[in-house]
């Protein structure tokens, strides 16, 4: 037996961290997305720099189902260390594709999987001159030629990709071409191809890009306007600040004099970079860090400071897995309670929950203009997954009439025709105030910035009654909040019945694919998926309007339901958690098996939780 | 101080270039104990400002959390202040200068807020020579919480309770110059002949200038044992010269003997005038800075004055190479790349 499909399989490929299988496995993957097919590749790596086991693993869906599917259909295994899991990974009639140049240990023989043996290290011996070192890389490009023939990807497709890739290095494409030739050449000879799994071209991603999250956050500050990036460096959040230096250095310098139109700080500590923050955008330049959980930890205090000081900044959560150092290069969204509720006293932050590289693009850009029109921090809630791997996603596009919202900050002008300017006056009813800018105005507009309380002007108290309308004011101004940051969306036009479920951020894909697998079994839901806090009233009203909802998250204790729970005085009762915490992106199946396994505790007579 | 200050000032008080009296850099009224050092290092810094004919708009003042750290409140009314949180006050002020190169940042900060809980930040501040000038007002003691020692406090120091120091003194002027600070001075609150002319040389430096002042905590740790009392203080004071800071317009006209005068050209061209020099020492090199510090805490001296000075240092907008004009000053047009690029973009990842 042998599993046949078009369009629809998973992939793995165990390879040895540092040996440069990645941009192999990429140009795999990126061969299956120019072939016009909806594809989701992950990076499965540890915490190491060379010689720990990593995967790469890549989803190809006909229907767009863009989650992580488990089970693996056919393994690449070039990484004798982890053989044995590998071997046992692959679904019964999946195949496993290895390095024949030695005999495969015989206690790894599985009669129910298929075995595809490539000596690639052979071919490499026979057929390469160059230093041995280069063959490590041209293995890579070995069984990349090996699928080609397997799976029927378009040859001239991957030949174009090393083109790209070779660009600059010209000389080193043909013998990549070569390689790549090898691999098809000895599938043709040894083996029926193609395999029962395989690809088609298909027109399934229209102007689609596949790119990763934190790319797309480093380029949504660029074209905020961003001009300070203060960080400190932290898997997985490092290529955010990376990101916004490569463009920086492109689009950002002046073109006379080659100086930087931009500032980026690798501070000492994630307290000195978020503290720059704070600083920059105090003396009105747009500042942001980037961090992972650990970071924002020891941001807390700065956060608190900007909240009750109303500094504007934003702050970008790639999440990974907790607590403590946890799994540094695992995914979870975990930090939700510690980043909603940041730093002592009575806080709340704003989070924004993007689900895809063109939110993280977009939310980035609009983080700046909440920051500054609401003048607090703005946390982006990204993770591991949706940061650093690639994601198929819709092109990123900019309005050229947008401009960007500095709020309520006063110039010079302003100030000479207000009769007095106070810091921390409800001008409007918004409960925002105005700000000036340091060097503003000669006589007018100073102030004292402190995190002690203070009058509406700016002055230092202790006298209860300024103490307890500012902290009022300031829950009017994250009531006003409500209507700026980005709506929830649902999926469905009417209500279909009283079960709902509710997700966010990347285990968005899943619960999609699961809503489908529900629905096709008989259980219907509507969905909404939260893309900020505060709530606003249609995240209320549709916990409201359902008996019973799902709330689907990548953490242990149900943080998101338990900021619901607390912010809409909902009865917990009703929201009943969906959980994956073990470190790997959730899939559609783990949420139904959950969903299911409630569904027959009613049936039973118990209760969901 | 829980005075009233009288309002009244004398209608012919002296005004400086700009036509703006002493009085116009001066803040609310301060809060610290009656005689404290700090209350005497504001008084120099709005001296310092007004015979500098600085702009007080064109100043940011920043600090950390202390007694010290409420003093920006005390001057320079008319600048921005940031009290920050405690320790951090180097990070802000970081941050506030990327986003404006062109204001003046002066941060003040206390011996906790530096050399307890903010190390780490004045450490690094130092090695980006960050232009920017930090005071710290040093008395050796926690005053907000009711006088614990602090890490400045020196060994077998006593302190109010009858108790002597057990740790070694951390020394934030030998660690500056260690560390490769640009502009080193220590003072005392009660110099103000030498610390006003320090403070101004200061601000005419381009990068990172640190004063480290002596300044007594009259309620804490003035007492009989202290190494941080006023008597104490004036009695073991031992400065490296005389200073003066000259505009660049002024002619210079003291004279001195031969080879105990030196004059150094800042970057704003205004020169400091050092007199009465100590013998064999130089305050361009830091290696003599380093070796006289040592010689006067070996006899049990606090060593003041210019320690050290480099003039043609680079500070941080000059390493990173930011453009002139003040990044919080760039629109819409230097900074966005326009959907044509974003289309560009996209296409590199298809």
């Amino acid at each position: 037996m042998q599993l046949t499909a078009i369009n629809d399989l998973v992939i793995r490929f165990a390879n040895v961290n540092g040996t440069g299988s990645a941009s192999a496995n990429n140009m795999f993957a990126k061969s299956i997305f120019r072939m016009g097919l909806p594809v989701t590749p992950k990076n499965i790596f540890p915490s190491n720099i060379q010689g720990l086991p990593t995967w790469y693993e890549v989803r190809v869906s006909e229907k767009g189902y863009l989650g992580r599917r488990a089970g693996v259909d056919i393994l690449v295994s070039v990484n004798p260390q982890s053989m044995a899991k590998d071997v046992a990974s692959v679904r019964p009639n999946g195949y496993f594709i290895y390095d024949n140049t030695r005999e495969i240990d015989k206690t790894l023989v599985r009669d129910d999987i298929h075995y595809i043996g490539v000596p690639m290290i052979d071919l490499c011996r026979q057929h390469f001159t160059t230093d041995p070192r280069s063959h490590q890389l041209l293995k890579n490009v070995i069984y990349v030629g090996a699928l080609v023939a397997l799976l029927d990807i378009e040859v001239e497709v991957v030949k174009g990709l090393i083109a790209d890739q070779f660009r600059k290095k010209e000389k080193l494409i043909p013998i990549n071409v070569k390689a790549l030739e090898l691999g098809i050449q000895y599938i043709h000879d040894h083996y029926q191809y193609p395999l029962g799994l395989r690809l088609e071209r298909r027109n399934l991603i229209a102007d689609s890009i596949l790119i990763d999250g934190n790319t797309a956050c480093g380029l949504g500050a660029i074209y905020a306007g961003a001009t300070v990036a203060a960080w400190y460096p932290i898997t997985p959040s490092t290529s955010v600040v990376n990101a916004f230096e490569k463009y920086a250095k492109r689009l950002r310098k002046d073109v006379e004099t080659g100086k930087n139109k931009y500032a980026v700080v690798q501070a000492e500590d994630e307290l000195a970079a978020i503290g720059m923050v704070v600083g920059a955008n105090w003396n009105g330049a747009r500042a942001f860090t980037a961090t992972s959980g650990p970071g924002l930890s020891l941001m807390s205090e700065f956060l608190g400071l900007a909240y009750f000081a109303e500094i504007p900044l934003v702050l970008i959560d790639v999440q990974r897995t907790g607590p403590s150092t946890g799994m540094p290069t695992r995914t979870q969204q975990s930090d939700l309670t510690s980043a909603f509720y940041a730093s002592h006293g009575d806080t709340k932050q704003i989070l924004l929950l993007p689900a895809t590289p063109k939110e993280c693009f977009d939310f980035t850009a609009d983080a700046f203009d909440l920051a500054e029109r609401l003048q607090t921090p703005i946390l982006i809630m990204t993770d591991l997954d949706l940061g650093m791997n690639d994601h198929l996603c819709p092109a990123f596009t900019w309005d050229e009439n947008r401009d960007y919202d500095r709020g309520k900050v006063l110039d010079a002008e302003a100030l000479d025709n207000i009769k007095e300017f106070a810091r921390y006056r409800d001008v409007d009813g918004d409960g925002i105030p105005n700000r000036t800018i340091p060097g503003t105005h000669p006589t007018k507009g100073a102030y004292f910035t402190r995190g002690t309380s203070r009058d509406e002007l700016a002055r230092y108290t202790e006298d209860s009654e300024p103490y307890v309308r500012n902290m009022e004011r300031l829950i009017k101004k994250w009531n006003t909040a409500k209507s700026h940051v980005p709506a929830p969306e649902f999926y469905q036009e009417a209500d279909k019945g009283r079960q709902g479920m509710i997700f966010f951020g990347t285990s968005t894909y899943a619960a999609l694919e699961a809503l489908d697998l529900l629905e096709a079994a008989g259980t219907p839901m509507d969905a909404m998926r939260l893309r900020a806090t505060p709530f606003s009233d249609e995240v209320h009203d549709f916990i409201e309007r359902h008996d019973v909802i799902y709330v689907i998250e990548q953490n242990r204790d149900a943080q998101m339901r338990s900021i619901l729970i607390n912010e809409l005085e909902i009865d917990p009762f009703k929201l009943v958690p969906i959980l994956n915490f073990d470190g790997m992106p959730i899939t559609a199946e783990a949420i139904v098996k959950q969903v299911e396994r409630k569904q027959q505790r009613v049936s039973n007579g118990m209760a969901y939780n | 101080m829980s005075f009233i200050r009288p309002v009244f000032r004398h209608p012919e008080s002296p005004k400086n270039d700009l036509g703006y009296t002493r009085q116009y850099y001066e803040g609310t009224l301060s809060t610290l104990c009656a005689g404290c050092g700090h209350d005497s290092i504001s008084g120099a810094i709005i001296q310092a400002c007004f015979e500098m004919n600085i702009e007080p708009h064109q100043v940011a003042k920043l600090s950390g959390i202390g007694c010290s750290s409420k003093t920006p409140a005390y001057y320079l009314g008319n600048s921005h202040g940031f009290n920050s949180v405690h320790g951090r006050m180097p990070s802000v002020t970081t941050g506030a200068s990327l986003a404006n190169r062109k204001l003046m940042y002066l941060g003040v900060s206390g011996d906790g807020d530096t050399a307890s809980i903010g190390m780490g930040q004045f450490v690094h501040v130092i090695r980006r020579n960050l232009n920017m000038v930090y005071i710290v007002m040093n008395n050796g003691c926690y005053g907000l919480t009711k006088g614990q020692d602090s890490a400045t406090a020196d060994f077998g120091s006593i302190n109010k309770s009858g108790v002597a120091n057990l740790f070694q003194t951390i020394d934030l002027v030998g660690l500056a110059l260690e560390l490769g600070a640009t502009f080193v001075g220590r003072s005392f609150s009660g110099d103000k002949t030498q610390l006003v002319p320090m403070i101004k040389a200061a601000m005419s430096h381009n990068g990172f200038a640190f004063i480290d002042v002596i300044s007594p905590c009259v309620t804490f740790n003035n007492n009989v044992g202290s190494t941080k009392s006023y008597d104490y203080v004036r009695a073991h004071v031992e400065a490296t010269s005389a200073i003066d800071l000259v505009p660049e317009k002024t002619e210079i006209t003291t004279t001195y003997e031969e080879g105990t005068t030196k004059l150094i050209e800042m970057h704003d061209h205004s020169i400091i005038e050092l007199h009465k020099l100590a013998e064999g020492w130089d305050p361009t090199n830091r290696h003599s800075a380093v070796e006289r510090l040592q010689m006067s805490r070996n006899k049990g001296e606090i060593l003041t004055g210019l320690l050290y000075v480099d003039t043609e240092s680079k500070d941080l907008h000059e390493l990173i190479e930011t453009v002139p004009q003040p990044l919080n000053t760039l629109t819409k047009a230097d900074l966005c790349p326009g959907g044509e690029m974003l289309e560009r973009i996209n296409g590199e990842f298809r």
